[in-house]
């Protein structure tokens, strides 16, 4: 599509502009500074605030350069007199009910108000009258409100309407006693809440875990990666004398645009909860003791050697690429085959289909383009809030038909094309039966799926889903996680990976950790190696591990598998094994009672590693604050095992070094779709159940953040379906 | 519309018939814009005021986001949100009654009813408005509306005739 362009004058500089463009737009991309308050790229145009007037000419008066498109031969003057005086006008107005409390509001500093008030405002006010003051609204536990402060631009509200789907915050009455909030008090309750604390241009909204506690320019800020989820949600974290204060948006377009979910946000407060592991320590006799380095590495080394070929090595989803990476290679250089990640998958059936890592097969901004999307066991929300807002997108500016089949009705913030719940057991024969929807015009499928495919009768539910894989040209499907925790995963996944054949879509494996794709390249999986190569012998999985007890463990990262892992017996497990060691941020009391030897280590804002995220994508970052005590980097906790273990190639002098090593063998390494030659067959007899895990529960950080806990959604319980 | 939401019985069978008509004026997708007519009906069978329950009906009825209706219910000057009195009186003190003795009427009243602006009569005869600007008759100030009728060239006297008439 050819653009169309104009010729105007900003400022008496010629520019080209696209068309219709609002000409804030053009100035902001041609490095024109036009005052904004309610105006943001990513939402629509509200001109409510005025403080962007600028002068056009032959125009009677300032028009408002959010709203005002562009047109051949405008000439438009930013900083005219004109223009100057509307927006010290619009500034003055601004000013008469915000009071001026900036010594102790949260948004000094780094207030946009403050910031502009600086350029427009008066020094004096001629406003003599009192100023409003409006009763703060108890919103939840994120979000704090000084509603006094507001100055009624909307961002929040439109953010609300246009980006989380919901509007849960308005104006009510008007004119002067206009004010925003909920009206009946009641909290916000969704997944990517905490973005109007930046959106905020004052401090009416702002962040209550981080309420004076901190002034923005006493703190350094470091780029960072978010561990909770495999969008690899692109952060900043703010850190003051080696400590996180808060968490806030990176920017990045392709992946996060200038969103994060509130636990990208809030799930910081994990890394200070009481039981943060700040010394080696080692067992003996009935209790612990407290040691240096040396003693518990040699004890480390010592254990590691004595069990071997019995050992089992867990690692966690949220470790680093280089961590992942440095385990499997001591376990099996220990001699043991045994290493995993995958703690709440039950059935590994079809490992040889297994494709060389799980994903979304697509960019996660080339979703926003899908026509079509069938979503299989997956709660998208809450497992990839993210995500969901991506396919949200796809729906309302694209209209891409998207169709669930899910254990339960789960709530979406756009039209749904089709919804279908069976129970845990029933999930394989209604996939079945839309794969027989879309095979009824007499298309040859393949033997592995042919036999439970003629047992199916599609109904319309069926041809409904389905139909979401035959519109348009970009279509996928996506087996979330509730789909790789359920007991015949294979059989989706073989039914799933023929659907997408037959319909041209492409497979998403939405596996679980905001690392599991790193993982899986790291070779932190029993059946292959890193790079997806294959393994002399192929070792216990996660669930094969926990379900008889292994003679050593090795507890990698903040690994908790009585909470992370669906199998009952992991803690009887861990508890009868003769030596488990584990390398943790935390320790609970549980871990405790197991194991036998504990090495502290950082957390990922206290290491430099790497995660890869769904999409296949690599992203680096450095170290952003002190680790406690005495914790030290995993990497090179597990360097020093290696060489203690007498381990060869442990000689890394950096965690780049780990990671070069490591490209180097992924290099070559083909993606490819799952395979599809696993036999299905009907299951027989009662299947255990899948766990819904609470949004906030799902890995350790998560568990210890406290804001989060105190949400709607940190209070509901897990759900077995 | 949304029949089958748990909150439409708070809302009477007339009503929900009159909400259906009033969708039925605008194009597929639009019934926010009835949400006025709504409120109104609802209003007229709830003793001239909202409750936060009936709005909440109203937003399932019609399936909005709740906030969407409080947002209309407290800005329109036509609908109350707490418990008021029988008649409605509006006493105006914009620029040509406080002229001509706007403010004066309303102190009056306030004096006769023995309330302030914003409440109601104990008796639930009397609700004295809140507020309402210019209410376009100017020529007639000072003046006042009294359940949509318009009184105006107002005296003490004249008031306390129409107030006494109020039943």
């Amino acid at each position: 599509m050819s653009q169309e362009f104009v010729n105007i004058e900003v400022d008496g500089v010629p520019l080209k502009a696209p068309k219709g463009e609002m000409i804030i737009r053009v100035t902001d991309a041609n490095g024109f500074y036009v005052p904004r308050f309610c105006y943001h790229e990513k939402l629509s145009v509200a001109a409510n605030c005025r403080m962007c007037l600028v002068e056009v000419e032959k125009a009677p008066k300032p028009l408002p350069a959010c709203a005002t498109p562009v047109a051949e031969g405008m000439k438009i003057f930013t900083k005219s007199a004109r223009a100057v005086d509307a927006q010290q006008a619009t500034m003055e107005f601004l000013l008469i009910n915000h009071p001026l409390d900036c010594p102790i509001c949260d948004q000094g500093g780094e207030c946009e108000l403050q910031d502009l008030s600086m350029g427009y405002g008066r020094d004096i006010a001629r406003f003599a009258e009192s100023k409003r003051v409006v009763k703060d609204k108890n919103i939840g536990p994120l979000i704090a409100t000084d509603m006094t402060r507001c100055i009624h631009c909307t961002r929040c509200i439109r953010f609300g309407q246009e980006v989380a789907g919901i509007q849960e915050l308005g104006t009510t009455s008007r004119g002067d006693r206009m004010t925003v909030g909920t009206y009946i008090e009641r909290s916000v309750n969704h997944e990517l809440s905490g973005n109007v604390i930046d959106l905020c241009p004052v401090g009416a909204l702002i962040d209550k875990s981080y309420r004076y506690r901190a002034r923005g320019w006493e703190m350094t800020a470091h780029p960072s990666v978010s561990p909770h989820d495999g969008i690899g949600t692109n952060i900043m974290l703010h850190v003051r004398r080696g400590r996180v204060m808060r968490v806030v948006p990176r920017r990045n377009e392709a992946i996060n645009e200038t969103w994060i979910a509130d636990r990208d946000r809030y799930g910081y407060e994990g890394l200070y909860s009481a039981d943060r592991l700040s010394a080696p320590a080692i067992r003996e006799g009935g209790g612990w003791r407290t040691t240096d380095w040396e003693t518990a590495l040699t004890a480390a080394a010592e254990g590691l050697k004595r069990t071997a070929r019995s050992l089992g090595a867990l690692a966690s989803a949220t470790a680093t690429l280089e961590e992942l990476y440095l385990v499997q290679r001591l376990a099996r250089a220990l001699g043991s085959p045994h290493v995993d990640h995958r703690l709440r998958q039950h059935d590994f059936r079809d490992a040889a289909g297994d494709p060389l890592h799980p994903g979304l097969g697509l960019g996660l901004a080339d979703v926003e383009q899908l026509d079509g999307l069938l979503v299989v066991g997956s709660n998208l929300r809450r497992e990839l809030p993210l995500l969901a807002h991506r396919v949200r997108k796809a729906v309302v500016r694209h209209g891409a038909r998207v169709a669930f089949l899910n254990p339960a009705k789960f709530d979406y913030l756009f039209p749904v094309a089709g919804y279908l719940t069976a129970p845990v057991a029933g999930l394989v024969g209604e996939l079945a039966a839309v794969l027989a929807a879309a095979a009824e015009q007499g298309t040859q499928l393949p033997d592995a799926v042919a036999e439970i495919v003629r047992g199916a009768r599609p109904k319309d539910a069926h041809r409904e889903l389905l139909a979401a894989l035959t519109t348009g040209k970009r279509r996928a499907i996506w087996l979330g996680a509730l789909a790789l925790r359920h007991p015949a995963y294979a059989d989706l996944r073989a039914l799933a990976a023929v659907l997408a054949q037959l319909t041209g879509a492409t497979l998403g494996l939405l596996a679980e950790g905001g690392n599991a794709v790193g993982a899986w390249l790291a070779g932190a999986v029993p059946h292959r190696e890193s790079g997806g190569r294959a393994v002399p012998q192929v070792g216990h999985n996660a669930r094969e591990m926990l379900e008889r007890p292994l003679a050593g463990y090795l507890l990698f990262g903040a690994l908790e598998p009585w909470a992370d892992s669906s199998c009952d017996a992991a803690l009887s497990s861990l508890g009868a094994a003769d030596f488990v060691v584990a390398a943790t941020p935390y320790v609970s009391e549980t871990l405790r009672q197991v194991a036998h030897v504990l090495l502290p280590i950082g957390s990922f804002v206290e290491t430099s590693g790497t995660f890869v995220n769904l999409e296949g994508r690599w992203q680096s970052f450095t170290g952003a604050a002190a680790p406690p005590g005495e914790a030290r980097p995993g990497w090179k906790v597990l360097r020093v095992l290696g060489n203690l273990v007498e381990a060869r190639g442990f000689e890394y002098q950096s965690s780049e070094d780990v990671r070069e090593e490591l490209r180097q063998l992924c290099a070559g390494a083909a993606a490819g779709a799952p395979g599809a030659t696993h036999r299905v067959v009907p299951s027989s007899g009662a299947l255990p159940g899948v766990v819904d895990v609470p949004m906030y529960q799902t890995d350790a950080m998560l568990r210890r953040a406290y804001s989060l806990q105190m949400t709607a959604d940190g209070r509901t319980p897990a759900v077995v379906y | 519309m949304n029949a089958e939401s748990p909150k439409a019985g708070l809302l009477s069978e007339h009503t929900r018939r009159e909400i259906d008509h009033w969708v039925g004026k605008f194009p597929a997708g639009r019934q926010r814009s009835a949400v006025l007519a709504a409120l109104r009906a609802v209003q007229e069978e709830n003793q001239g005021f909202l409750s936060p329950e009936l709005m909440d009906a109203v937003a399932e009825y019609l399936r909005l986001p709740p906030i969407q209706v409080y947002e209309v219910a407290t800005f329109y000057s036509m609908f109350e949100t707490r418990p008021c009195g029988r008649h409605h009186v509006s006493v105006c003190t914009n620029i040509c009654c406080m002229l001509r003795g706007g403010e004066e009427i309303l102190a009056h009243v306030e004096k006769k009813l023995g309330i302030k602006v914003g409440d109601s009569t104990p008796d639930g005869r009397i609700f004295l408005k809140k507020e309402e600007e210019c209410l376009a008759a100017c020529t007639g100030a000072p003046m006042m509306m009294v359940d949509h009728a318009y009184h105006e060239h107002l005296t003490p006297e004249i008031v306390d005739r129409i107030l006494d008439g109020l039943k």
